[in-house]
């Protein structure tokens, strides 16, 4: 028998992780499936999202959630050309930093601006939910931002 | 835009699934994929070495002991003995068979390696070394290059093997 007749068949090996996520965390993935952006009072009054249980600056206990967005500046990015399997977009984007309005930092998702020619540092972006039937209390609930005034 | 539907009827989030993925090719090379196809026409392919004349199955295209390749293939019965077992009563996520139920070592007649199988059609109390079981297929139209073409083995009726014919297989 030819090496050519030898056998080949696709796996997938997985392993089913769930994780709990806590009051602020939790509090945070519940507003995305609700299609809110929520942020949390650090200790110095600072707002910080996505939120976290401890200011990183003190480590004192965080504050009251407060909403955050819907838009906000692209403090940084970096363009994809060739979006992967596990990416967020199927098309080209942008991963970006988005400081979203009253939140003192910055988070990470894609920004679909539809080229790099068409995204700037300092550019506003406001916030693309997936259909509120499709969202489960996760990042990828926000399907992506967009450049204000809907460029894209 | 933020849409206006809530979902507060759901209660809140608290946890997150974050599964772990890996996605691969295998092959499982020339000579298990004989194998893997013998499964699909319903019989177990074994392959022999020309050194010590030892038949493995499933053959993984050489001899552990001589370092040759075995290059004969060789057919191998439907039939064969229990040289141990394991009855498993314990439940584990995922489990597809009812328990308790019987994992055995079953040495082919004809082979001089044992193989793992499930055994059914027998109280699990009622196994024991020697026994005598037959392998049941998946119907015909059903074969896949797969073990899963193997349902399992079930006791065929023929006195037990005597201790001395498998006692090198244990």
């Amino acid at each position: 028998m030819p090496d050519s007749e030898a056998l080949h068949a696709s796996h997938r090996l997985e392993y089913p992780y769930s994780r709990s996520v806590g009051p602020v965390i939790g509090a945070f993935l519940t507003g995305l499936r609700d299609g809110r952006l929520l942020g949390v009072k650090g200790s110095n009054g600072s707002v910080i999202v996505p939120p976290t249980e401890y200011d990183p600056t003190t480590g004192d206990d965080t504050g009251d959630m407060v909403d955050v967005g819907p838009g906000g500046v692209v403090e940084s990015w970096a363009w994809v050309s060739h979006p992967l399997p596990k990416h967020p977009l199927t098309t080209p984007f942008a991963w970006a930093l988005v400081r979203l309005d009253g939140a003192d930092t910055a988070l990470l998702h894609a920004v679909d601006s539809g080229g790099p020619d068409e995204l700037a540092t300092g550019d506003r972006v406001t916030v693309r939910f997936r259909p509120a039937a499709e969202r489960i209390g996760a990042m990828a609930d926000i399907e992506a931002f967009v450049p204000e005034g809907g460029a894209a | 835009m933020a849409d206006p539907t809530t979902t507060e009827d759901l209660g809140p989030v608290t946890t997150l699934a974050t599964p772990i993925r890996l996605d691969f090719e295998f092959t499982p090379g020339v000579a298990q994929s004989r194998f893997l196809r013998g499964l699909e026409q319903g019989k177990f392919m074994g392959q022999r070495c020309p050194t010590c004349g030892k038949v493995y199955v499933p053959s993984r295209g050489s001899c552990p002991t001589d370092g040759v390749p075995t290059t004969e293939d060789v057919a191998l019965a439907n039939v064969g003995t229990v040289t141990t077992y394991c009855v498993v009563n314990v439940p584990f996520a995922g489990q597809s068979i009812e328990i308790p139920y019987i994992c055995a070592q079953v040495l082919l007649d004809g082979a001089n390696i044992s193989f793992m199988g499930l055994i059914q059609e027998i109280p699990a109390d009622q196994i024991r070394m020697g026994m005598r079981v037959e392998a049941v297929w998946v119907e015909p139209d059903q074969l896949t290059p797969s073990l899963e073409s193997v349902r399992y083995f079930r006791p065929n009726g023929e006195p037990d093997a005597d201790y001395e014919t498998y006692k090198e297989y244990l």
